[in-house]
């Protein structure tokens, strides 16, 4: 016989109700960090910290060694002042980590951050917690050694100037010259004439398209370049501000000719399994006759043993213009990489000089020794850029004006649907209209 | 000693330190999980109570339901094959090799101790397509068909999670169910063979009524386990293609650290913690029924 006693019932009772209430308290009691600062952000008004940590991405080796050499030569100074010490995380574990740290007053000086977290109503910018680095370098009189193409485009993707432009990429179509001669065939100027002359390339042996299925965007990326030749440069601006819909005929326009793409055979046999190293190395072998990737293929494209079509035979084109759109060849897609952001409440006065001193050299630092195009200006001499780099330097400097790409805009749920879903699109299992209405109900829940 | 262990006191001295651990690792992250349920937020960002909103937001979540729907068929299908598989090998190893097992039990039961992300990668490779082509599509050019990209579809990508789950554990359940099989005594067994009992009738009435407590935990572990998949999908294809094979874990796992949504990443663990429990205690319901009956 189970008989309840009342004082036991009593207890029970009590445990239960302090439970809930430490519970409510603490959960409740998570108001946002404290701001870090921002009306003085700029100013030196920082606490400089101990050390001047920099946390960046396993995937990120380059920097690491760049920000190394520089602590070892040109920002030694600097570097005895408040030594560099480099911390590491996953490029997929960024916001959890950046989340914690930021929850925790433990943020580092200088840290990798998630592209919704640093704009102004992200998690981090609402909190106050990313500096501005336009005031803050015109105070510490190093804000020219950024360039206006940049941090132009730093603000066109974050909505404010709170990353450093450790890279500055071009996205367009790297293409194989001496298989496009073999085929008779020119740089094509408008999308049919890119599916023509794939056709051709197909015919000839070639593989139209090296492009790595697996990570989704590589595909989202033609997508989304159809589309801002089509609609124009402000295609996605205007699904932001609720100016456009995805499911405009003209949006899915896009996804229908990737599909088209995709069904055409241009990309490969099994292409949705394809990783980014073997697309590269389709391209490079000369299986491939085109890539369309960014500018950072370069330290692939300069590397003599992955490159075996030569440098001398690697073209680079934009995506052609699409008939009676209102985009023109002559917007490239441009990014300058992952969020750099600092932490403004350790932005102190020997922080400001390892700022300087970065903006001041990394850019010649960086082409020197990676090849990479940083969005810094190159302050003394490089030797021996090789030829396909200074091309790509000359396209960058004529660039009038430049685009984002497809996801750039999207909030991080429906950025993750348009690379999952594309799968679905190119293999016919999604038609272009359910991808697009897909991807728009995700916008209106989520953006 | 007795008086010892039958002093009262005693007792609770050597209870309460490891009561105490226990609850604060295991039962206080459960009540907090369950209490940020009813919040919105993360530990940036602060917290907002919003009532019940996440447990209707879950329901009208398409998302969230398709995820739930992934859990509930993963779970039956890779429970009914690898117990089903598990108990057959079980079989094998009394009835046909007997003695002589050994090492067909180390063979079968050495892919447990493989890391689960090593094994999706195998076979993510044995189901490859293209330039490094894998075995299975070797197979299927040989006979004249054409290259298949299991991991572009749905159907492709959950039948090779549930041929990959069953590789991995069904030596396991083998050897789980093993156990129970060796308790039957002999006795039984024989006197049934006297009376006429034999291949599949012996195995009918005797011993699957006699091993069917070590069968209904084997279920339990197996739902438990398959319900909360989560590597081994991730590294197979990433949930994909689109959101067709993810479960619940992994839909929770980027809610609440890809997305900063902990208030309604607890949900979703929630509604996981119900269904196993949903789930253990419908097993454990038809199984007393049937003891009853």
């Amino acid at each position: 016989m189970n008989i309840r006693s009342p004082r036991r019932s009593m207890i029970v009772t009590g445990l239960a109700l302090a439970s809930i209430a430490s519970l409510a308290a603490c959960a409740g009691g998570g108001a946002p960090a404290a701001s870090g600062g921002g009306e003085d952000a700029g100013s030196f008004s920082g606490t400089d910290p101990e050390t001047f940590t920099v946390l960046t991405a396993n995937e990120n080796p380059t920097l690491e060694a760049q920000l190394d050499a520089l602590a070892a030569d040109q920002c030694k100074a600097e570097n005895e002042a408040l030594p560099l010490v480099h911390e590491k995380t996953a490029q997929a574990d960024t916001v959890q980590k950046v989340t914690l740290l930021a929850s925790q007053d433990a943020l580092p000086a200088h840290f990798i951050a998630g592209t919704a977290m640093v704009r102004p109503d992200g998690d981090l910018g609402v909190a106050e917690l990313v500096l501005d680095y336009e005031e803050f370098l015109t105070e510490a009189g190093a804000w020219d050694n950024i360039l206006p193409a940049a941090s132009s485009t730093v603000n066109n993707v974050y909505g404010q100037m709170v990353s450093l432009p450790y890279q500055y990429n071009l996205e367009g179509i790297w293409y194989n010259k001496a298989a496009f001669a073999e085929a008779g065939l020119e740089e094509p100027q408008t999308f049919d004439e890119l599916t023509a002359a794939s056709e051709k390339l197909a015919a000839a042996g070639y593989q139209p398209f090296a492009q790595a299925g697996s990570q989704g965007w590589p595909l989202t990326r033609l997508m989304g370049m159809y589309i801002f030749r089509n609609v124009g440069p402000e295609a996605m601006t205007d699904i932001r501000d609720g100016n456009a819909k995805l499911t405009d005929p003209e949006y899915v326009a896009g996804a229908q000719a990737l599909q088209d793409m995709a069904e055409e055979g241009f990309f490969g046999d099994g292409f949705n399994s394809v990783e980014p190293d073997a697309a590269t190395a389709a391209f490079l072998t000369g299986k491939a006759a085109m890539k369309y990737d960014g500018t950072w293929l370069l330290s692939n494209i300069n590397d003599e043993e992955q490159n075996q079509i030569g440098a001398e035979n690697v073209g680079f084109m934009p995506f052609p213009a699409v008939d009676g759109g209102a985009g023109t060849i002559d917007q490239w897609p441009a990014n300058a990489g992952t969020a750099m952001a600092a932490n403004p409440k350790l932005a102190g006065p020997k922080v400001a000089d390892w700022f300087s001193c970065i903006a001041e050299n990394y850019g010649q630092q960086a082409l020197q020794d990676a090849g990479v195009l940083s969005g810094f200006k190159v302050n003394g001499e490089v030797t021996d850029v090789p030829e396909t780099t200074a091309f790509v330097q000359d396209k960058i400097s004529e660039i009038s004006e430049t685009v984002l790409w497809f996801e750039a805009l999207l909030d991080a749920k429906s950025n993750s649907l348009a690379s999952t879903n594309v799968t679905l699109l190119t293999t016919g299992q999604m038609t272009p209209e359910q991808y697009m209405a897909d991807l728009q109900a995700s916008v209106e829940a989520n953006g | 000693m007795n008086r010892v262990y039958g002093d009262r006191k005693t007792i609770l001295i050597l209870l309460i330190p490891p009561l105490a651990i226990y609850v604060l690792l295991k039962v206080v992250p459960v009540l907090w999980s369950l209490g940020l349920s009813f919040f919105q937020g993360n530990t940036l960002r602060g917290f907002e109570f919003v009532g019940f909103d996440n447990f209707t937001t879950f329901a009208t979540d398409g998302a969230a339901l398709q995820s739930l729907w992934v859990t509930i068929g993963f779970a039956l299908i890779a429970t009914v094959s690898q117990v089903t598989f598990g108990y057959l090998l079980a079989l094998l190893y009394v009835f046909v090799l007997r003695k002589g097992s050994a090492f067909v039990r180390t063979a079968v039961f050495f892919p447990m101790v493989l890391p689960t992300v090593a094994v999706a990668l195998l076979f993510r490779s044995f189901v490859a397509v293209g330039d490094n082509q894998g075995p299975v599509n070797d197979v299927i050019n040989f006979f004249g068909g054409s290259s298949v990209e299991f991991m572009a579809s749905t159907a492709g990508t959950m039948a090779t999670a549930i041929v990959m789950t069953l590789w991995s554990s069904m030596g396991f359940y083998a050897v789980l169910l093993y156990t129970g099989l060796l308790d039957i005594p002999d006795e039984i067994i024989e006197s049934a063979r006297l009376d006429g009992a034999g291949g599949l009738r012996l195995v009918r009435n005797i011993i699957v009524p006699l091993s069917a407590p070590i069968l209904l935990s084997s279920i339990i572990f197996s739902l438990n386990s398959t319900l909360k998949v989560f590597d081994s999908l991730l590294a197979l294809n990433g949930g994909g293609p689109g959101t067709s094979t993810s479960p619940l874990t992994l839909y929770m796992y980027r809610t609440a650290f890809e997305y900063a949504e902990y208030g309604y990443g607890s949900t979703i663990a929630l509604v996981l913690t119900l269904l196993c429990l949903v789930f253990t205690l419908t097993v454990f319901r038809s199984s007393s029924k049937r003891v009853e009956d």
